[in-house]
Order: structure tokens, then C-alpha cells, then sequence
């Protein structure tokens, strides 16, 4: 039988949607995919207990579990407890408990979980709100993070008495292509897409919970460098591909089929160095993908060898839009003390996205002086960046993505109301799925948890229904912050909180 | 072109189990023995590893050293028995500068002869004091690239220790008037110093000596039976009369140090002097006047921890070195000296920051035992036991370890002057168009914005 296939030599088998059910934006609840939870809490119960109940009946949040018909108390489930709330609610179940049999102190693993960037409470309120779409109604902080600087130190303006929006009329969406070039109009319905990673650094279940997510609330995920697996073909009006320094995987026809073709000339995480995928990763599949030999560590070089100044950009920005005329072009850069004069090159190059990383990123590998030490954060580079292409006059031709330290969407908020038209995530994503952000996505056979291992037995830890719901839940609670902020604001529409820098106040600034 | 410098770096295991950063906290008493134990799915083999240790332990309580964090047991296992949190004994590790994550790095390194690379983002302050105020810049697309990494274009890490003219002159028969003093190129701007607190025993001076020497690089010694040693460069007091043969040499500075110079280099010519100083502002018209007489070079010093008390000012050994280097620019006679400067460099991303602030190079010292196991625990400053038994070392496992640090070390350089589009050491020096500095992106990035920076704002 002959196969069909489409205008881009695609097998139409390849379109089929692999048995699974077309991803819908809609928040289900995608519980942790391990049996116990971490959260804020521990409870001891002594053998002072009575099993009389009192503190199942008092509980709001069901942490003390007896299932009908058992007499003892089960292994309670602590990471549901918020101890603050209940002893201001007056259903503390320790004051409750006739015995004095309770006794509830903070989990030692909640207080070496996370750094100064994720904190405990940043990790376990992601890991909420990716299970149940809704932002945390406990004691966790979800919006900033504890690294002294940055979008941690910033803060909203919020009027006190001001007009708010109904929520219901609040536009999120975002448009990419602002050139007028007759290339697609394409919007995206939340400002805010995946950012690029690869086959390889990746697991496909990961990658197709993201483009599955990405469908469903009408955004983006990306390919990273390192190919366009097959079964990444059914959400290709949602999957961005890229073409980075190796060259890894970028084949015309993925090129013909992309809605957006992102140039990674450097990442935040890694800014100057190209990339890295150690040996143990690169198994056969990905070598095949990549056509690489399986086992040996594959680098990306740093930089593209064709490009060393905007001219080479614009010979490759062009060579994409002749392969495929409705391609939009996003060039991915890093932020050096120039990264203003690189944005505005890379608009008069051609581009239609200047996506800016910063250099607290996120990444599958890095030299860990690079992480730390090369090119400036983000929240430094969006502000310079916008008002560059302001005094250009080209502020409203180009679309300015931001990246590189974005966990919240406070964040998000933030880096819009500093400039940026809309942000690229990462790794809220892999938090959403259940990253605990131990860094050791390089290693050995890769992510223990499942996420970032191209290891056929780890990759079975997550499948793919749990790892598209916990994404989508994940985008609904973003999107109602950013919702909620604008509403406060009195804003319709998140283009106006475009460039406010008014809003915002610096509490190290007077 | 000359031969590619290539430092050798061999596995060098630890001699002593490391400090671990995670620790797996096991109430074993409620465990019910089920088949499918979660200790059997580590991704990491951990409790593979262990299995004789936890079957012989006879305590409650277990660290398991080679936990990576993941996690998976503790919440996989059927009755919730496993605990996690960060090994307390590695908290205790160091000190705020000295920090247990830099130690625990400078073990791996000198384990490996690897850089440290990890998955995430950086997962420390958004800025610290000292060497943490400073970023370092990166060229794409407008600016030259490089790429040294992957060996496409030589990155070069070589420098010079000895005066350089700032011109020229000539006799009127065309001969060369200027007297041109000698120069010793390192191909690393690195040498070893003294340590700041620990005698050291001989055959852990000797392992320094000899891995500067695999190196070719020098290391600082006051250690008599070791003047003689080829990469020795002998630390004068100033009663020592200066050994026979040496072409560098480490004079304390008094005030006849120029006297005793000039003594030293009548009777060998070739000799390159240098001085030893403290930083600060104090130092500086010293400095210069050391300059004028004609020494070679300047090692100047902060304490150990990087730190300058000038007056009643504390500064770091970065802002230090740039206000001499930039008096030196300033009176148009920076070529004519070396700067070496030393103290709190513990890092290679140290080494790139302070040669951006204006030295030629460093001189490095505690790494140098760390790269040995010490836990900078201190003990043997007050008498005590060393942990790590130092005196018992082998020489040529030690000469491996510093070798394997200074090689990590040196690929660390070429990432991080690669990334710049740097492509020789030299030019790194006072090059601080491509450092970025913290102060300066707050005020220029956020100062129209929110205004003027608290004077009290924290830097944590």
C-alpha cells in the first residue's frame, strides 16, 4: 500500500496523534506521580493517640487519614498540612487533639529542598499548582524567590482603591509576527512559550508533554538543537524548531513545516560556549536523530562558524525565509554588555523575535563557571534592550521575548513590565513535571526522575497524559496571575503592561 | 607557532571518603523488608555501593555520601521511612569565603582534572560581595567570537614575569640602548605562594614544587631544602643573603630591599626580583617607587580571604588591585612592572576576575591543599590532628591532584576568555571593558527606573 504523504514528504501515519486523546485546555487534577509528597509540614502523632478522631474530623485539608472500617491512623499525607493558616483558622488540629498527641514541626526535607533562586516554596507551590491548576492557598510564597536581587527585590505597584477589570475581558495574547511583511499574523493566547530543549536532553515523553501543552493553550514549545522527532509531527502548528551552532538535526523538511525557525546563536545558561550533550545521553536514537554516533559527547561550538557579524545574520535569516516563505525568524541570543546593539542587529537582519537569554538560565549541561559568571541577568537586559530599539524607533516592529530566570508568573509580569513583549520558560516547565532541581540532568543515564534522560527504563517514570496536564495546569494558574495583576491595574489587555516601568518599585531603591 | 600547552590530568581518587552534600536519613526500624524496596531503583547505584556498609552498620542513622538528591526513594518508599537534608558535616565545611560548594568543587576537580558541569541554572545569589560583584562579558554576532574550546583557534595563557621598556632606544651605530631586562614566560598566569597558616611538611612542599614544575609554572618556597629546586622561587626575609643561580627570587620588602636587589643582581645578572607587598592604599606610592628602582615585580598580597584592611576600610583584593593597577597606568609605567597579586583566589573564575582588575597574574596557595583533601577545618593551626593525615601524602599522587586542579583550572580559563573572544592572556590584564560589574548595571539598568541604590541594600 502507498503511503500518503503531505506537501512536505511527512507520512501521514506520522499525523495520527499516536493514540492519545487531542490535548484540551481544560485543568484536571495530575496529582505528584510519587506516592509520598513533599510539602511544608511534618506531623508526628505519639502513641499518646486514642484514635478518637477529633483531628480527621477538624482537618481542612484531610491530612490525618483512617480509612472506614481501620482502627489506627494510616501514614498521614503531611504535605497537604498548613499548620499557620489552620492555628489563625482556629482548626489546628494540635490544639484540638484531647490527648496532646500531635505535634507538627517543619519537614527537614522543606528545609534543604531548593536555593536562592527555586526555593522550597517556589518548587512545592509550582508542584501545586501544576496538580491542581490553582495557585497555592496555603503558607507557600509563589511569587519571588530568595536570591537577594533581581525580580526578588521587585515589587508592584498595585493602586489602592483603583478601578479593577472584569477578568472575564482581559486579553493575554501576544503577537510574534510585528513586521508587516506578509508573513503569518501569528498570536499566541498567553505571552509566554517553551523554551528550546532537545532530543537528547530531553526525554520524548517531555518533549511531548510540552508541544502537547503548547497546543493546547495555543503557544509554543520548541525542538531545541537536536532534531524533530517524528512524533512531534501532529503539534507541528505549535512546535518552534531550531538551528544552532552544531547543526544537529536541522533538516529541510522540519525547516518547511515550522512555523517559527529560531536561530540559537548562544544560550544564558552557557553564553559563548556553545552546548554540550555528554556521551552516556546520546543513545541510539538520539545519535540517530542527530546523526552522531551513539555514546560520544556531542558540542555545539561556539559560534555559529558562519557568523561573525550582522551581515552573515542576515545571510541566515534569509537562506530560512527562502526554504520556507511563512516562517517566522527568532534569533536567540545571550546578553553581553552589546546586547542592545545585537537586538537591534538582529531586527535590521530580518528577524521577527529577538528572544534575549539571561545568564541565570536554565540548561541540560554547563560548565558551572559559565552558569554564574558570563553575561549579565535578564532583568539588567530587558530594560536596556527596550529602550534601545525605542530610541531606533523600532520598538514596535519586533517582537522581544525574554529568558533566562523566569520561574513565576510574577516574573513574568515583571520582565513584561520591564520591556519585554512576552517570556520563554524552561524551567517551570521541568518543575511542573516534577524536577527537584538537583542538577544532575548531565549525568550518567540522565534525570533520576524521568524528565531529562533519554534512558528507555528512567523515560517510564512519566507518561505523557500526566506530563501534558500537569503543563496545562500549570499555563491556567500562570495565566490567571498575570490575569489578576492586569486586572488590578484596571488593564484589558497585557500590551499595556508592556514597558511600565512605573509600576514597579525596587525595594533597595529609594 | 609554538607547541599547544597541554596540561596532563590522570584520575587521582580521594585517599578519604569526601563530605558529601546530601544525607539519607533511614528509619529502618518500621521497615516492613518488601521486596520491591525503592533502594534497589537508585538511578545512582547509591545503596549498591553501600550495601556492605549499611549491612555492617549497627546505627540508625546513615549518610550516604554519594546521594545526588533526586529524591526518588524518599518519595517512593512504601512506608515513607526515608528522610533527606543536606549533610550537616558538610555545612560545617570551611567558612563563608572558603564555602563547603567550593571546596567540595576543588575536590572533584583535582579528582578529575574536569570542570565542574551540572544541569539547571545557577542556583546561588543573585549577587555576592568580592569576586560575586563582578560578571564577565561575552561577544556574539557584533563583536569576534572564539572558539577555543573545541580547539578551532589556540587560546593562549601565557605571561610574562619581568619589566618591559615603554620605548625603545638607540646608540647612533643602530645598537640597542635600552637595557632590556630579562623576561620569564609562564604558559599559565599562575604560580603557587606560600601557605598562609599550615607548616607544611616536606614531602607536601616538595609534591607543590614538583607539580609547578610538570606545570611550568614556579611556586614560592621558603623551605631551605627545596631552594634548589628548579621551580623554586626562593622567599627572602630580611636577613637571608640571596642563594646562588636563581633567576627569581621573593624579597620581603624592607627598607634596603633596593640595595639588596642590586647586590643580588650583580652577582646573577639574569635574576628577576620580586617584591612582596601588602595591598591598599598604603602600598601605593611604594609600589611605584619600587617600580623606579628598577625591580621586576610586585607580589602583592591580601589575606587569605581576599580581604585588604586599608585604614579602616575593608576592601577586596579585586578593587584593591585596581586602584594599583591604575595608579601604575596612571604615571605611565605600568609595562615596567609585574603585578602579581595573591589572597582568597579560590576559584579559577578568581584567577580570570583579578588579571580583569589589573594583575599580570595570581599567585595561588589554599586550593593548593584543598586540592590535597583539606577540609579547611583548621585543626592544625591549633595543634590538632589533621583529618586527612597530610603528612603521610604520597608525592606523586599529590603532584596528580595539583596537576589535575591547575588543569581544570586551565580549561576554565579558555571557557570563560574564549567566551569574551580573548584570545591571549596578556590582553586579559586590566581589560575591564569585559567585566561587567554589578554596581554599574544597577545604576545604568536600573537607576532610571527606580532611582538611587540604598547605601544599606544588602549584597547577600
Amino acid at each position: 500500500m502507498a503511503t500518503t504523504v503531505d506537501r512536505n514528504g511527512i507520512p501521514a501515519t506520522a499525523m495520527a496523534g499516536l493514540g492519545l486523546e487531542p490535548p484540551i485546555r481544560e485543568v484536571r487534577p495530575a496529582p505528584d506521580r510519587f506516592r509520598n509528597s513533599l510539602g511544608k509540614y511534618r506531623v508526628w502523632r505519639s502513641d499518646a493517640c486514642v484514635k478518637c478522631g477529633k483531628c480527621e474530623e477538624i482537618c481542612p485539608r484531610g491530612v490525618h487519614v483512617r480509612p472506614d472500617g481501620y482502627p489506627d491512623f494510616l501514614t498521614g499525607l503531611d504535605w497537604r498540612c498548613t499548620a499557620e493558616k489552620c492555628k489563625a483558622a482556629g482548626t489546628y488540629c494540635v490544639d484540638h487533639c484531647p490527648q496532646k498527641a500531635l505535634k507538627i514541626e517543619l519537614s527537614p526535607m522543606y528545609k534543604s529542598l531548593g536555593d536562592f533562586r527555586w526555593t522550597a516554596d517556589l518548587i512545592l507551590s509550582a508542584w501545586h499548582m501544576a496538580a491542581t491548576g490553582e495557585i497555592p492557598d496555603g503558607e507557600l510564597e509563589y511569587e519571588i524567590g530568595n536570591s537577594g536581587g533581581g525580580f526578588d527585590r521587585m515589587r508592584f505597584k498595585f493602586p489602592e482603591n483603583g478601578p479593577r477589570t472584569d477578568p472575564a475581558e482581559i486579553s493575554t495574547a501576544l503577537p510574534l509576527n510585528r513586521r508587516g511583511d506578509n508573513r503569518p499574523e501569528i498570536t499566541i493566547d498567553v505571552p509566554v512559550y517553551g523554551g528550546g530543549m532537545s532530543f537528547g536532553s530531553v526525554s520524548p515523553h517531555t518533549m511531548l508533554a510540552k508541544a502537547r501543552a503548547a497546543t493546547a493553550w495555543n503557544t509554543f514549545s520548541c525542538t531545541g538543537e537536536g532534531g524533530y522527532p517524528e512524533r512531534l509531527f501532529a503539534y507541528r502548528d505549535h512546535v518552534i524548531t531550531q538551528v544552532a551552532t552544531g547543526l544537529f538535526g536541522v533538516r529541510e523538511e522540519t525547516i518547511k513545516m515550522a512555523p517559527i525557525v529560531e536561530f540559537k546563536y548562544a544560550q544564558g545558561a552557557k553564553p559563548g560556549l556553545g552546548g554540550h550533550l555528554l556521551g552516556d545521553k546520546n543513545t541510539p536514537a538520539v545519535a540517530a536523530m542527530r546523526e552522531a554516533v551513539a555514546g560520544t559527547s556531542l558540542f555545539s561550538p561556539f559560534p555559529f562558524h558562519s557568523v561573525y557579524s550582522i551581515e552573515d545574520h542576515k545571510k541566515h535569516v534569509d537562506w530560512v525565509k527562502h526554504i520556507n516563505p511563512r516562517a517566522l525568524v527568532s534569533a536567540k541570543v545571550s546578553t553581553p554588555v552589546d546586547v542592545d546593539m545585537v537586538a537591534v542587529g538582529s531586527y535590521f537582519a530580518g528577524a521577527h523575535i529577538v528572544h534575549i537569554d539571561g545568564s541565570y538560565g536554565g540548561t541540560g549541561a554547563a560548565p558551572e563557571i559559565a552558569k554564574k559568571n558570563i553575561a549579565m541577568p535578564i532583568e539588567y537586559a530587558i530594560p536596556k534592550v527596550a529602550k534601545f530599539l525605542q530610541d531606533e524607533g523600532i520598538r514596535d516592529k519586533v517582537t522581544l521575548i525574554a529568558s533566562g530566570g523566569i520561574r513565576t508568573a510574577c516574573d513574568m509580569a515583571k520582565a513584561i513590565a520591564l520591556g519585554a513583549d512576552g517570556v520563554v520558560i524552561g524551567t517551570p516547565e521541568m518543575v511542573a513535571l516534577g524536577c527537584i532541581r538537583c542538577g544532575r540532568c548531565e549525568s550518567g543515564r540522565g534525570c533520576a526522575r524521568g524528565i531529562a534522560t533519554t534512558d528507555p527504563e528512567l523515560i517510564m517514570k512519566m507518561t505523557i497524559e500526566w506530563g501534558t496536564q500537569r503543563l496545562i495546569n500549570m499555563h491556567a494558574a500562570w495565566r490567571a496571575q498575570l490575569v489578576s495583576i492586569l486586572s488590578r491595574f484596571g488593564m484589558r489587555d497585557v500590551k499595556e503592561l508592556r514597558g511600565r516601568t512605573d509600576l514597579l518599585t525596587h525595594l533597595d531603591y529609594e | 607557532m609554538p607547541a599547544k600547552y597541554h596540561i596532563h590530568t590522570r584520575p587521582a581518587p580521594p585517599r578519604f571518603k569526601p563530605v558529601g552534600k546530601y544525607a539519607i536519613i533511614d528509619w529502618r526500624e518500621d521497615c516492613s523488608a518488601c521486596h520491591n524496596c525503592v533502594k534497589r531503583e537508585c538511578a545512582y547505584s547509591v545503596y549498591n555501593d553501600e550495601r556492605d556498609r549499611l549491612l555492617q552498620s549497627v546505627d540508625y542513622v546513615d549518610y550516604l555520601y554519594e546521594c545526588k538528591g533526586c529524591l526518588c526513594c524518599v518519595q517512593s518508599c512504601t512506608k515513607g521511612l526515608l528522610s533527606w537534608q543536606v549533610n550537616p558535616q558538610y555545612l560545617a565545611l570551611g567558612d563563608e569565603v572558603w564555602t563547603a560548594d567550593i571546596i567540595s568543587s576543588t575536590w572533584y576537580q583535582s579528582e578529575t582534572g574536569a570542570i565542574p558541569v551540572s544541569g539547571a541554572g545557577y542556583p546561588g545569589p543573585f549577587r555576592g560581595p568580592g569576586f560575586d560583584s563582578i560578571l564577565t562579558d561575552m561577544s556574539e554576532i557584533v563583536r569576534p567570537t572564539r572558539d577555543g574550546i573545541h580547539g578551532r583557534e589556540y587560546i593562549s595563557t601565557q605571561v610574562d614575569i619581568g619589566r618591559k621598556p615603554m620605548r625603545l632606544s638607540f646608540n647612533p651605530d643602530g645598537s640597542l640602548a635600552t637595557d632590556v631586562s630579562p623576561v620569564i614566560e609562564i604558559p599559565l598566569p599562575i604560580i603557587f605562594n606560600l601557605m598562609p597558616w599550615h607548616e607544611l611538611s616536606l614531602n607536601v612542599s616538595r609534591s607543590i614544587m614538583d607539580a609547578a614544575n610538570e606545570l611550568a609554572t614556579y611556586a614560592i618556597s621558603d623551605e631551605p631544602e627545596l631552594l634548589g629546586h628548579s621551580a623554586a622561587v626562593p622567599h627572602l626575609t630580611d636577613r637571608q643573603p640571596a642563594p646562588a643561580g636563581r633567576t627569581l627570587i621573593e624579597f620581603v620588602d624592607t627598607p634596603d630591599v633596593a640595595e639588596r636587589i642590586a647586590r643580588a643582581k650583580t652577582a646573577e645578572p639574569n635574576l628577576l626580583a620580586i617584591v612582596k607587598l601588602p595591598l591598599g592604599s598604603a602600598s601605593i606610592q611604594r609600589a611605584l617607587q619600587l617600580a623606579r628602582q628598577g625591580i621586576d615585580a610586585l607580589h602583592c598580597y591580601a589575606d587569605w580571604r581576599g580581604i585588604v584592611q586599608d585604614g579602616g576600610e575593608r576592601k577586596h583584593i579585586t578593587e584593591a588591585v585596581r586602584e594599583l593597577h591604575l595608579a601604575f597606568v596612571g604615571e605611565g609605567i605600568r609595562d615596567e612592572i609585574t603585578l602579581i597579586a595573591s589572597g582568597g583566589i579560590s576559584m579559577a573564575e578568581h584567577v580570570v576576575k583579578t588579571i580583569l582588575c589589573g594583575a599580570d597574574l595570581v599567585a595561588v596557595d589554599v586550593p593548593l591543599m584543598i586540592a590535597l583533601e583539606c577540609r579547611v577545618c583548621m585543626n592544625c593551626t591549633e595543634g590538632l590532628k589533621c583529618p586527612v593525615k597530610f603528612e603521610e601524602i604520597d608525592t606523586d599522587y599529590a603532584v596528580q591532584r595539583i596537576v589535575n586542579l591547575m588543569g581544570a583550572w586551565h580549561s576554565q580559563l579558555l571557557e570563560m576568555m574564549g567566551a569574551m573572544g580573548i584570545r591571549e592572556a596578556r590582553r586579559l590584564r586590566g581589560e575591564v571593558g569585559r567585566a561587567m560589574f554589578f554596581d554599574d548595571l544597577e545604576r545604568e539598568c536600573f537607576g532610571p527606573i527606580f532611582g538611587q541604590r540604598k547605601a544599606s541594600a544588602e549584597v547577600r
